[in-house]
């Protein structure tokens, strides 16, 4: 019983063969991302640094109306103010610059809401799991309720309400997502309500608190995380379509989706101006689901190995 | 005899992280021959299913075939490409998994599942597949042939599905027969049931056969040829008549001493101590219980019946039964996890609440629950050193560095490593986890500690292991156990008294030795004779007699009024049996059977030949 290895015949004082119980399965790995998992980590990083620093290392400020014309091509200079990276936008002003100002807002504000959205749904979720009963009952009518309308219709309907500020698109997009996340928190905390090991702590008389978080939110870790990922995704779509609709955030300040919106026309003069702030978004959101996708496949691939 | 499957020097490895390989299979040899029924035994890790899916050349995710062959006809199967090894798979080696529940799709009926792949191969048209399924059926002695294909696999019972399994691998005629454990979650009647029906059919079909399995006796009635395995290497190989009778290697003579003995009288340590106090531990008095609303005093699903039972300090108290008999729910009654419906259990002589939440601490320290599957038991989550240093923390009040020495004492008295604390369940094998799961539950210095079903998921090696800790347990701790297990020898070779429970009831109950000898409940017989032997011929024997023929044939049912056992007893008298409770006779000081048959009556059919009655043959192809 002492040898763990996997060499099992050990040899005893009297001289005699012992066979050991075999290990049912190797020893766990730890978790490594692949390429595509390093790229997205890469990705996902350079936009948080760009969230904090990029204002300060931006050529011009957001709102410096600059260039000669509008929508220039990238990659042109204008005589006085100096050279633009990727052109400039409808009111003449630089891409570039607008983009690591507007990783600020949306990174940042997407970024805030979504942990916001988690804080809510997942102590609601798995509260409401680990209660059952009236508590649940009551938790879940209030989610359908809210889960029944459509997003963008109640966003739309708090923003004109209580008027348009960053601190209530934040509060917007947290209790609309909160809500599914209410509901996968809840779903996990039930599949694991039913382990023995929750009804050992139970059954020692483990307050609500200690169940909570030390039985079955470990375990409900790895699948939450991986939902973090895509919700922060449609978090990011949900204030860049906020924004596209006029109602997000105000001009003049920068935000990817607003960008995009404000240079479409410039698609007719075949300019690239809305190309790159949507790129920044799809870069973003792809990097985090690349990172997602590696978590899941590498917590599905021990599943498999503790098969053999 | 021509060799059908060559398996000629098998190499199978998995990857470390850096490349280097890890061996599992090193370099295994043996050959089947056309209609003959291979064994390969070993405990859990030592690579036999990885060998036996090796036959359909398929390896799990993350293994490979360095080197060696695998030879169907000549050919190997290895180095096919993947279009002919599908049909491989369809049309010449048939697959038959451990849990066939878990392999039956519960949305489709069985007949088309059982047809699917031989009609998917296009070997038989889907009238043709039908035909020959019912003619399996009927070979399988399965009920109802005819229409059984109609059925959904939740209409059946564990034993019938396990033999639709088989059914299944056999439609479409395949050359080899893959059997992977087939019958180690069963019960040991069912366990007949189906090794019977599986010898039947593959002697019938010709269909050669590897049987992989840990359990030597259920190799002794089936085998032709076995293949000892160890570590991914064969350590002997040979007839099943030399290997079992004349075993060389001392790996195959370790396995041998592992097979659960016989359990009759005086086989075990337990019933010799006498020194304790007289106030029982716990006692259970008149409880009822099961599932659903309580109306009037009982449940809508009654599980138990006006249960007796009493467990004296330090005593071990063996329950056993069939699935489905209550012995899990007794247990969770007792620690308040299923509220009974009637009736009281007491503890020192104290009424303890029927629900947990109302229970104190110390009540609840007391009386501790191990649970069957260390896998789900333990939170996956936790180190070691958490999921044992909780309850000292929680119920003794330990910390820092007293915490840690006492977790650090429990690893040394369940004898693990005191490195193990600092590792996941994950990285520990089962009988392991195992250990760690009995530790939990004595860091909270109970009084009783109630074990589910314990060794029922470890191979007979692990399980032999996890039983003597538990004796050295006893000895040290002077904690009751009642330990609750289907398997007759486990529970007589370590149990003070033995609960047998059938359906709800007890029907027979006292101390081990008593239980184990003469006069038995019928249902104690059966259990008994059931418990396969290591002895070639022996299922042959056992099949002869008419308990068995009655008894095999029917599953448990419970019912409101008479005797439970009612319709699977070979003694059974009708017109009283089925509509009275049976009186409790006490043939011995505090040993109880309850049957309507007087002793002498019970005693005469032990004494007469078992022979099969006429007419009892018939009982296990009724209509339902």
């Amino acid at each position: 019983m002492t040898d763990t290895s996997l060499g099992n015949e050990t040899e005893t004082d009297q001289g005699k063969t012992v066979y050991d119980e075999l290990p049912d399965a190797p020893p766990k790995k730890k978790l490594k991302l692949s390429w595509t998992g390093k790229i997205g980590v890469i990705v996902v990083a350079f936009w948080i640094i760009m969230a904090i620093i990029g204002p300060m290392i931006a050529p011009f400020h957001q709102a410096d109306i600059i260039g000669d014309d509008s929508f220039m091509p990238p990659f042109s200079a204008t005589e006085d103010e100096g050279y633009h990276l990727l052109g400039t936008d409808y009111l003449e002003r630089d891409i570039w610059s607008r983009i690591l100002w507007g990783a600020r807002m949306t990174v940042g504000i997407s970024v805030v809401a979504t942990l916001l959205a988690y804080l809510i749904g997942v102590t609601a979720g798995i509260g409401a799991a680990v209660k059952k009963g009236w508590t649940d009952m009551i938790l879940s009518r209030i989610n359908d309720a809210i889960l029944s309308l459509p997003t963008i219709m109640l966003g739309l309907l708090i923003v004109v309400a209580l008027g348009s500020s960053i601190p209530i698109l934040i509060g917007t997009a947290a209790i609309i997502y909160a809500s599914s996340v209410f509901r996968i928190a809840r779903a996990y905390g039930q599949e694991i309500m039913v382990m023995d090991y929750v009804e050992s702590a139970q059954a020692r008389g483990e307050t609500i608190w200690w169940i909570i978080f030390r039985e079955v939110l470990p375990n409900a870790a790895m699948p939450l995380a991986t939902d973090f990922g895509l919700r922060l995704v449609f978090v990011v779509l949900f204030i860049s379509s906020l924004s596209f609709l006029g109602l997000g955030i105000q001009p003049p300040a920068a935000d990817w989706g607003s960008m995009v919106r404000q240079n479409l026309e410039g698609l007719q003069y075949g300019s690239l101006a809305p190309v790159w702030p949507a790129l920044a978004i799809a870069s973003f959101t792809i990097a985090i689901n690349l990172i997602v996708d590696d978590i899941s496949a590498k917590s599905g691939g021990d599943l498999a190995k503790k098969m053999i | 005899m021509s060799e059908l499957f060559e398996i000629d020097n098998l190499q199978i490895q998995a990857r470390k992280e850096d490349g280097t390989p890890i061996p599992i299979v090193k370099g295994v040899s043996f050959n089947i021959k056309a209609g003959e029924v291979v064994a390969l035994i070993g405990e859990s890790g030592s690579g036999k299913s990885t060998i036996s899916m090796a036959t359909m050349a398929y390896c799990r995710p993350g293994l490979e075939f360095p080197g060696g062959e695998v030879r169907l006809h000549g050919k190997d199967v290895l180095s096919m490409d993947p279009l002919d090894q599908r049909d491989l798979r369809g049309n010449n080696v048939a697959y038959l998994a451990q849990s066939a529940a878990a392999t039956f799709n519960p949305a489709i009926t069985i007949g088309e599942q059982v047809t699917e792949a031989a009609v998917l191969h296009g070997t038989l048209t889907q009238d043709e597949a039908n035909q020959r399924a019912v003619e399996l059926y009927r070979a399988l002695e399965l009920p109802d042939p005819a229409r059984l294909g109609r059925r959904y696999p939740h209409q059946v019972s564990g034993g019938q599905l396990q033999r639709l399994m088989a059914a299944m691998a056999l439609v479409s005629r395949p050359n080899l027969l893959v059997l992977d454990e087939p019958t180690t979650a069963l019960d040991v009647t069912t366990q007949i049931e189906v090794l019977k029906a599986f010898k039947k059919v593959i002697q019938e079909e010709g269909s050669a056969a590897l049987y992989v399995t840990h359990d030597l006796a259920v190799v002794a009635q089936i085998a032709d040829h076995i293949v000892v395995l160890y570590a991914g290497e064969v350590q002997e190989q040979g007839p099943t008549d030399q290997i079992i009778n004349n075993p060389k290697h001392p790996y195959t003579k370790r396995l041998m001493a592992a097979v659960k003995p016989t359990p009759k009288a005086g086989m075990g340590t337990g019933g010799e101590q006498e020194n304790e106090v007289d106030i029982p531990n716990i006692e259970v008095r008149n409880m009822t219980a099961g599932y659903g609303r309580i109306v009037n005093g009982s449940p809508q699903i009654t599980v138990l019946r006006d249960i007796n039972v009493k467990i004296k300090n330090s005593h071990v108290v063996g329950v056993i039964g069939e699935s489905g008999c209550g012995k899990s729910t007794l247990a969770r009654v007792i620690a308040g996890l299923l509220p009974a419906a009637k009736g009281e259990v007491l503890l020192d002589g104290k009424k303890l609440e029927p629900d947990m939440k109302n229970r104190s601490s110390e009540e609840l320290q007391n009386v501790q629950f191990v649970y069957q599957m260390a896998d789900t038991a333990l939170n996956p989550r936790q180190l070691i050193s958490d999921i044992i240093g909780r309850p000292i923390e929680f119920y003794r009040g330990l910390k820092g560095d007293d915490r840690r020495a006492e977790v650090a004492n429990l690893l040394r008295l369940v004898e693990l490593p005191v490195e193990f604390a600092e590792r996941y369940p994950s990285e520990l094998s089962g009988g392991q986890k195992q250990r760690v799961n009995l530790a939990r539950s004595l860091a909270a210095h109970p009084e009783i500690m109630l074990c589910d079903e314990v060794t029922s998921a470890l191979d007979s090696i692990v399980s032999s292991n996890v039983i003597s800790l538990l004796k050295k347990l006893r000895d040290q701790t002077g904690v009751s156990f009642v330990f609750i297990s289907h398997d007759l020898s486990t529970v007589g070779s370590f149990a003070d008294e033995i609960v047998v429970l059938y359906a709800g009831r007890v029907v027979e109950q006292g101390p081990v030795d008593q239980v184990l000898a003469p006069p038995f409940h019928p249902y104690t017989r059966l259990l008994i004779s059931s418990v396969p032997e290591m002895r070639i011929g022996w299922l042959e024997e056992t099949m002869q007699k008419r308990e068995m023929a009655v008894g095999i044939a029917r599953g448990v049912e419970i019912t409101a009024t008479g005797c439970p056992f009612y319709n699977r007893c070979p003694i059974a008298i009708d017109g009283t049996c089925d509509t009275t409770t049976p009186p409790i006779h006490e043939p011995m000081p505090e040993h109880f059977i309850s049957c309507h048959c007087t002793m002498d009556e019970i005693s005469a059919v032990e004494a007469a030949p078992q022979q099969v009655l006429h007419g009892f043959e018939k009982v296990g192809v009724d209509e339902d």
